[in-house]
């Protein structure tokens, strides 16, 4: 790992742990947004670092800012980091105008579709977006959707205009369906996308930043469960002491290295210019990572026992988000599936060069 | 706080390891005739590979190695396996008793032994199991007595694979006066190199697995003698020297790519445009796989740096024989079949491979009981 980067990660997770408390998770929960929290991330310039230092980034890698998501992901930070990051991506690469404030992205489901026609010297937005992270929260939201000449990118000061169907995930974090019947908007706030920043790249990327937040999460659920493990007293001893939950907890940490490292495969993937290669890979984080989080979480719960289920300890923050995630921009099976299609179109004599070459 | 219980940081193949790989695919292609299951017994083979330097190709070229990276190694055997190239004859030493042998033995013995596994020559067996001491280790009961010139040993191996071809064993016992194993579990545990083919006191019989092959044997010692320069190692130091060898044993690709015929002929079966829910599971077996490689590489990259990653390679084997496990599993729920070794349909026959085999896979190097003891002790649990 590189110095910078060191240096980073470590003053991040010192902002992380400072400001997320179960507090900030219970209000966020409960509907209110975490202005200071954000504030703080803000000021570090992380949400758009990957942007040009010209267009207000500082030209950051990729693998730098999806390393910082790993970290929010172990303190369950309840802010739309990712989203922001990659709404600023999308917004920028298009040369419309990013903001500060938080920022969500869509569609985030793989068959939502958002048209645009012209209308004048702007345009009228129809379609669907369901499920947007924090669409109400956030000051801007940025959309692709298809013009009469391809992808164009939107951007959207709030839900004016649009219906909403307010919902959240498992997590209580906001998942507000969008519907648009010709919503006007106005000629600068659409642009056309650049080759490579598509549906299909922000679905990978949003796919990706889920399962790096979940490996995150996971060390969290299995720190607290080693931790629990040593405290908790049963016939005398630490629970930790007896084997039967040694072995558990053996299984568990063996799943967390697996996301860990699956979750960093993914990431370097970025770097691959063939889409189909790098969805492939992604793909392959998105179902290994989702799998370990359904056996991790399930045994962290096993170990805690009672207190484990209830809302004022806080392993459910991690278990919650986990059973959430493994679902947003892309369940495991719908990602295997993609695995899946992927070697068989190759052929099982491609099989082995598929897995090594590259 | 502990936010990464073990480490497996991201490793890039060097260049170099990537033209091997090229090379070693041309040498299975121009030696596919050879080509079939890696625990067959070639010694032509294995020559063929020592003839190319792919044998001992890490070690120091004062004892006949190449001095190439953890990573070529790693490339060459994940080549092999995949291939189902027939490397057992020097398997072992490659991978254990010759890595071990360089960081425990004398000078004698390294210039002795070393080259000629190098040039393929020489092969190894492991002497650790017995009848009451499986995943015990530390219960050996066989003894070894210092006598004039060298040491006498008594007592039994069971689970040897390979004994009754292999040249050499390293054997794992304790010395006569080793004490209460109350007391100290671990004193007086002692290894040797032992001539298989030029020792009197040495009784072999075979034990056939329930595949009806011929790996396993008992051995019998009877008033062994093995001489002085044939101690391995320091007196009393066997457990430490036993774990180094055992963290060779475990961190290799050879825990995951076991049956990896079998996912090849499942992804054969599949056909090119197979129902979402067969690409799933498919998928999902894949991605596992994947993700192994990239763990055991990284270990690859850890022994690179002189490292001993015990528990993550006890992390890797875990993982990796519960995939190798699920796969029969899979296999038959995706595409059922009856299954036959002999039978002409590769998946078929594979399917029963995968089938009978599994159960050793978490059994051998470590049963997946033991290994959860490690990882747990990693994790401070213990």
């Amino acid at each position: 790992m590189r110095d910078e980067t060191r240096m980073l990660l470590e003053s991040m997770n010192r902002l992380f742990e400072d400001h997320c408390t179960k507090q900030i998770a219970d209000n966020a929960e409960a509907g209110t947004f975490p202005g200071a929290l954000w504030q703080a991330v803000s000021e570090t310039g992380v949400p758009l670092a990957a942007l040009p230092e010209s267009a207000g980034g500082a030209d950051a890698e990729w693998s730098d800012l999806y390393a910082v998501l790993r970290v929010a992901g172990r303190f369950s930070a309840p802010i739309p980091l990712a989203e922001t990051m990659l709404a600023a991506w999308i917004a920028s690469s298009a040369g419309l105008e990013v903001s500060e404030k938080p920022m969500t992205v869509g569609p985030v489901r793989a068959d939502d579709r958002l048209t645009l026609e012209r209308d004048g010297n702007g345009w009228r937005l129809s379609g669907r977006a369901g499920r947007l992270p924090w669409a109400t929260d956030v000051a801007r939201i940025v959309l692709l959707a298809d013009g009469p000449d391809g992808a164009m990118a939107v951007a959207l000061d709030g839900t004016a205009g649009a219906e909403v169907e307010a919902g959240r995930n498992m997590a209580g974090e906001p998942r507000d369906t969008l519907s648009f019947s010709g919503l006007r908007v106005a000629g600068d706030a659409v642009a056309p996308v650049v080759t490579g920043v598509d549906r299909a790249a922000l679905y990978r990327r949003g796919a990706l930043a889920r399962a790096v937040l979940m490996a995150g999460a996971m060390e969290r659920a299995l720190d607290t469960a080693v931790t629990y493990a040593g405290e908790r007293k049963q016939f005398g001893r630490p629970i930790g002491k007896f084997q039967a939950v040694q072995q558990q907890l053996a299984v568990m940490a063996g799943q967390v290295a697996a996301a860990g490292a699956a979750a960093d495969a993914g990431v370097e993937a970025l770097s691959i210019d063939d889409p189909a290669r790098q969805e492939f890979l992604i793909a392959i984080a998105k179902t290994r990572v989702g799998d370990a989080a359904t056996l991790a979480s399930e045994i962290a719960h096993q170990v805690h026992g009672a207190i484990g289920f209830t809302k004022e300890y806080s392993l459910q923050l991690s278990t919650r988000r986990l059973w959430s995630w493994r679902e947003e921009f892309g369940g495991d099976t719908e990602w295997a599936a993609r695995v899946g299609a992927y070697v068989c179109a190759g052929g099982a004599d491609a099989l082995w060069p598929t897995l090594t070459d590259g | 706080m502990m936010q990464q219980a073990f480490r497996f940081d991201p490793v890039e193949l060097p260049p170099a390891a990537k033209a091997l790989r090229q090379e070693v695919r041309a040498f299975l292609e121009h030696n596919r005739a050879s080509l079939g299951n890696r625990r067959d017994y070639d010694h032509a083979f294995s020559r063929k590979m020592a003839e190319r330097g792919w044998i001992g190709m890490t070690w120091p070229k004062q004892y006949g190695g190449h001095e190439r990276t953890a990573f070529e190694r790693y490339v060459l055997i994940e080549e092999m396996l995949a291939a189902g190239a027939p490397v057992g004859f020097h398997w072992t030493a490659d991978r254990q008793s010759g890595p071990n042998i360089l960081r425990y033995g004398t000078d004698e013995q390294k210039d002795y032994f070393l080259p000629r596994i190098a040039r393929g020559d020489l092969s190894f067996c492991i002497g650790m199991s017995e009848p009451d001491s499986g995943s015990d280790l530390a219960g050996t009961r066989t003894r070894a007595v210092k006598v004039d010139g060298g040491f006498r040993i008594n007592g039994s191996k069971l689970w040897t694979s390979n004994a009754h071809r292999a040249d050499y064993m390293i054997l794992f016992c304790k010395m006569a006066d080793a004490g209460q194993d109350e007391v100290d579990r671990h004193a007086g545990a002692t290894q040797f190199l032992v001539d298989l083919k030029n020792s009197p006191g040495i009784e072999i019989r075979p034990v056939i697995n329930l595949i009806g092959e011929h790996h396993f044997n008992q051995l019998f010692l009877t008033d062994l003698f093995v001489p002085d320069n044939r101690l391995f190692g320091e007196i009393g130091n066997g457990w430490r020297q036993v774990s180094s060898e055992l963290a060779f044993e475990r961190s290799g690709p050879d825990r995951f790519l076991v049956l990896f015929k079998l996912l090849t002929e499942m992804v054969r079966v599949a056909g090119p445009g197979p129902d979402r829910a067969t690409a799933a599971a498919l998928g999902r077996l894949v991605s596992q796989l994947a993700t192994l490689r990239r763990m055991s590489l990284s270990i690859a990259g850890m022994l690179q740096e002189g490292l001993q990653p015990l528990n993550e390679a006890a992390v890797t084997k875990d993982l990796g024989t519960r995939y190798e496990q699920d796969l029969p599993v899979v296999a038959r729920q995706l595409f059922p079949a009856e299954p036959e070794i002999a039978a002409v349909d590769t998946y078929v026959s594979m399917l029963a491979r995968g089938t009978m085999n599994a159960p050793r896979l978490s059994i051998q190097g470590g049963t997946r009981e033991i290994l959860r003891g490690i990882i747990a002790r990693g994790l401070g649990l213990r």
